[in-house]
């Protein structure tokens, strides 16, 4: 590390999905300060001490050649290795996706079960959605579904929801918030909006209102309506609501709707989306993707043409959103090498497996016990420069190396060890 | 290395050649003039057979976040159509909206050395150039799409200085590292978020007041006046209603003088005759095209089967989701900068008005006389798959098969049609023009679509075979640079191509209003807006052309 400090500006901050890219943040003996912008989520990110760590091959340190040889030799091995975990950035994810096709691997995102919920809906009806600056400057009124969207994106509120000015002069003042979902609208009440309305139902009861609430958008009469206390009076009330709007977004982090079938949460927003199109603005904006799940997501689509859950096995890519999810095949014992790649928080670490691992991990990754082969890698937009695609698929950042350290980059560490799989696999 | 090709016909209308016998020398990437004493490292006995510059598509949506969404939405469309790895190739799948990887690798299989992305959004524009990125075997450049953005509608609506508007539209080309410009319904993707759900030409958008028509002369003065080779790249008002040729030909004739250029044209060349309402009006827009030679265009060719429509144009591509097959429109709004729509489509022969979209089409290739104002596109995937090209080329250079083809079509809208007295067979020499001469000379080009001395070598070699469409379906040879990436239709070398953009000069001081703009209203700030060159040369990876502009006019 070096002794000069230097204060870096306009920082993309990699630690959720909505990347702010207006922090300030500071290296200095110390480490790392983030001097402006940063929510308590990039502030732990970012001035987090990493422990010291060294390649390990079967828990003995060893020079990072010799981890990345045998890293190669397992894969060699492998009939079938899984590449899970997934949380990187552009280039990692372009160097995972080589790797897994030459030796034959399966490939999806820690976090995909979630984003699953949004791409079921996608690949069976469609949907119309929005972004993070059109919201911004354009919602009057914004619907929360079932989502604690504060825990996730600590400045949602700050910069999305009530921003201090607006392009079309619909300033926080005039817009309305409504929460679907009992104990999710403490941050809301704090932003300074001109209305909050809570539905307080369980979060995860979101989309049985909104169906309801699009039955009566579409004037059929319901009795006896009371879904977790959300009475008829309170979803003819929306009902106005979603009326008046000019442009009212629908936000969700498909995490929230964690239940058997969570999708058809999902549906009934996409359908509500729908219905109110067809006479005024409205549209739909998922939020989450942290971990680099958009941007796994996104590299996969237009590399293998798959939204993850892709096998290579047979050379092609196979896709099987139920067969290829890493986790259910980990649970079910298939496969016969775990691939973990987690370049963000120590917390994202491998489930619990027998199977042999090789764990390309931030320093402090929690290790599980099969692990026979470990590289500590940098975290994107820390500890070096990278690429990372936001929450809403469209708009993607530069991330700037802070110098925090010099731990090499997930895409150079699988680009080293699909370069001696290559020479492991030379017919002698 | 010099590498000689020995004896082909030569088929290169930049220089005035037309199916002379040549010998080719090719050194260092470059085409040298004849080398009478030459010892060649390598020589190719091509005799018999046609050469041509490596083909140039000036309109295929290959890369950014529509297609990766197309790609997402679409699994049906990939699941027939896997490819896995070789030693040599990278795997993907796909038939309307392939993967990246095989994006390059068909299109170099077809004869394809350069490829032009029309929708770049500058929101989006470092994912569209990483999947171009991923998009290996042919050059790229890619269009930065204006005109319902906020920012140049403020500036529009406040009557801001025409040379500050100058400045916005070259800073954002080399914000988003685009070649060209391009206008999608012309502040209609803008007006849709506020609910508008048409905007015709002299329409005023219900925020901002402005027209579509002082929305095109604005943005098509300013390339002009800043020297930008390609000049405005339309996409008009109504895409896709009965009737539009009423706007198409409002729109010619507003652009006065100015150079433009209209996009899939064919998707704006409808009438309302007939008893189902719907009619071409191709022989009208021709007759008035062939008058205006300040106006070149595509055609956006509909060829049936399933593909997927995927367009900036958020307004109309929601109107048409009604059509989706399969049922799953996506529609987007973006960023106070741009939108897009994606929809599912099949088009069928004995469906009336895709029948009737195919002959309009053929009837705009047919009746237009100058073959350098008029480039072949599909609009891929939004008329047909960028694969269905070499059928197109026996289209319109086999009377016969044409003639086969059209008994095939519904039967009312063969009876509207005047394709069947359209005798006219396009030459080769036309061939080269559509697919690499013009769209290289209209893009800026300077080293390609030619074989002329200094030129790329980038060089295709067909047989000369009667069914023109196996003909351009499998090339026997392909250089890139010189070097043979493709020997009978199929990848032999990996190569990256490289990603040509324009960069016209432009006050600095831009920067100081869209700084206090970004700031109050977007969520990326300026700097990390901006596209710096080395997120496209990566490593050993990708390079720059920087295509020449003409000098700022004031």
């Amino acid at each position: 590390m070096t002794a000069t400090s230097e204060l870096f500006e306009s920082v993309a901050c990699p630690f959720c999905g909505m990347i702010c890219d207006d922090l300030s943040v500071e290296r200095n003996a110390d480490g790392l300060k983030v001097r402006k912008a940063g929510c308590g989520r990039a502030v732990a990110g970012f001035e987090r001490k990493l422990p010291a760590a060294s390649p390990q091959v079967r828990g003995r340190d060893v020079p990072l050649s010799e981890a990345v040889a045998a890293a190669a030799d397992l894969i060699g091995k492998s009939a079938l290795p899984l590449y899970g975990g997934l949380a990187t950035d552009v280039e990692g994810m372009r160097a995972a996706m080589a790797l897994a096709e030459r030796s034959g691997g399966v490939v999806d995102h820690a976090l995909s079960e979630a984003q699953y919920r949004n791409f079921k809906v996608l690949q069976s009806v469609g949907w119309t959605l929005s972004t993070l600056t059109e919201t911004r400057n354009r919602a009057d009124l914004i619907i929360i579904a079932g989502t604690d969207v504060a825990a996730l994106h600590q400045r949602f509120f700050e910069r999305i929801v009530a921003p201090k000015e607006s392009m079309f002069g619909v300033t926080a003042k005039k817009r309305t918030v409504v929460i679907i979902g009992k104990g999710l609208d403490q941050a809301a009440r704090k932003a300074s909006v001109g209305k909050v309305v809570t539905l307080p139902c369980k979060p995860d009861q979101a989309g049985e209102v909104i169906g309801a609430l699009r039955a009566r958008l579409r004037g059929f009469s319901l009795d006896k309506l009371d879904i977790g206390g959300v009475k008829l009076a309170d979803i003819d009330a929306l009902a106005e609501l979603c009326r008046e709007a000019k442009y009212g977004v629908v936000v969700w982090a498909p995490a929230a709707f964690d239940v058997p079938h969570g999708e058809m949460s999902v549906d009934q927003i996409a359908g509500l989306v729908k219905d109110l199109n067809t006479t005024s603005r409205f549209a739909g904006l998922p939020l989450g993707g942290a971990e680099g799940a958009t941007t796994a997501a996104s590299v996969a689509t237009w590399q293998s043409g798959y939204p993850l859950r892709v096998s290579y096995a047979s050379g092609a890519p196979e896709f099987d959103p139920y067969r290829y999810s890493i986790a259910r095949m980990l649970e079910a014992g298939e496969g016969d090498l775990l691939v973990w790649t987690s370049s963000y928080s120590p917390e994202l670490a491998p489930p619990a497996t027998k199977l042999p691992a090789i764990v390309l991990g931030t320093p402090g990754i929690k290790l599980p016990q099969s692990t026979e082969v470990f590289i500590p890698i940098g975290t994107p937009g820390v500890d070096h420069a990278g690429r990372l695609i936001r929450v809403d698929a469209v708009v993607s950042l530069p991330l700037k190396n802070l110098g925090r350290s010099d731990l090499p980059s997930a895409a150079d560490v699988l680009s080293g060890i699909e370069a001696a799989l290559w020479v492991w696999s030379l017919p002698c | 290395m010099l590498i000689k090709l020995t004896g082909g016909k030569v088929y290169d209308p930049a220089n005035k050649v037309s199916g002379e016998l040549r010998d080719i020398y090719v050194e260092d990437g470059k085409i040298l003039a004849g080398v009478p004493d030459a010892r060649p490292d390598q020589t190719y006995d091509i005799r018999g057979k046609v050469v041509m510059a490596g083909a140039i598509d000036p309109h295929t949506h290959i890369g950014g976040g529509k297609m990766t969404i197309a790609r997402m939405l679409l699994p049906e469309d990939h699941q027939g159509d896997p490819v896995a790895r070789t030693e040599l190739t990278r795997a993907g799948c796909g038939h309307a909206v392939p993967s990246t990887h095989l994006t390059g690798y068909r299109y170099a299989e077809m004869g394809y050395t350069a490829c032009f992305e029309p929708a770049m959004l500058p929101a989006n524009a470092r994912q569209a150039h990483m999947e171009m990125g991923d998009t290996p075997m042919v050059d790229k450049g890619a269009f930065a799409m204006l005109g319902s953005d906020d920012f140049f509608l403020r500036q529009l609506s406040e009557k801001k200085d025409f040379e500050a508007i100058k400045d916005y539209v070259a800073w954002t080309m080399h914000a988003a590292q685009a070649i060209a410009v391009k206008v999608v319904n012309p502040g209609g993707i803008s007006a849709f978020k506020f609910n508008q759900r048409k905007l015709d030409l002299d329409e005023e958008h219900a925020y901002y007041g402005v027209t579509p028509r002082q929305i095109i002369l604005n943005l098509a003065r300013a390339l002009k006046e800043l020297g930008v080779t390609h000049p405005l790249h339309i996409h008009g008002c109504n895409l896709g209603v009965p009737g539009n040729m009423e706007t198409t030909l409002d729109t010619i004739r507003a652009a006065d003088g100015l150079p433009i250029h209209l996009t899939h044209i064919q998707f704006h060349s409808y009438g309302t005759e007939g008893d189902r309402k719907f009619s071409s009006g191709a022989p009208q827009i021709v007759e008035l095209l062939n008058k205006t030679p300040n106006i070149s265009i595509d055609v956006g060719q509909v060829l049936f089967g399933q593909t997927c429509t995927a367009s900036g144009d958020s307004m109309r591509q929601y109107a048409i989701g009604k059509s989706a097959h399969p049922k799953k429109p996506v529609t987007m709004d973006i960023e106070c900068d741009a939108g897009c729509g994606v929809v599912p489509m099949r088009y069928r022969d004995k469906s009336f008005v895709n029948a009737l979209q195919w002959t309009i089409g053929l009837e705009t290739f047919l009746l237009f006389e100058d073959p350098w104002r008029l480039f072949l596109t599909t609009d891929h995937p939004n008329g047909a798959p960028f694969y269905t090209y070499p059928h197109l080329i026996r289209l319109l250079m086999d009377k016969s098969f044409r003639d086969e083809m059209f008994q095939k079509l519904n039967a009312d809208a063969q009876s509207q049609s005047i394709l069947p007295s359209l005798k006219r067979e396009y030459t080769l020499d036309e061939i080269a023009i559509l697919t690499r001469a013009g769209p290289a000379r209209s893009l800026g080009l300077k080293d390609r679509g030619h074989l002329g001395a200094g030129a790329a070598g980038d060089i295709t070699v067909y047989k000369d075979n009667k069914d023109r469409e196996a003909m351009f379906a499998t090339p026997e040879l392909v250089f890139k640079n010189g070097e043979l990436i493709v020997k009978n239709g199929k990848v032999v070398k990996v190569v990256q191509g490289a990603t040509h953009v324009a960069r016209p000069d432009y006050d600095r001081s831009i920067e100081r209003p869209l700084k206090d703009y970004f700031e109050r209203f977007h969520t990326v700030s300026l700097e990390n807006f901006k596209l710096a060159d080395d997120e496209i040369v990566t490593g050993d990876k990708g390079s720059i052309v920087v295509q020449p502009t003409a000098a700022r006019m004031a």
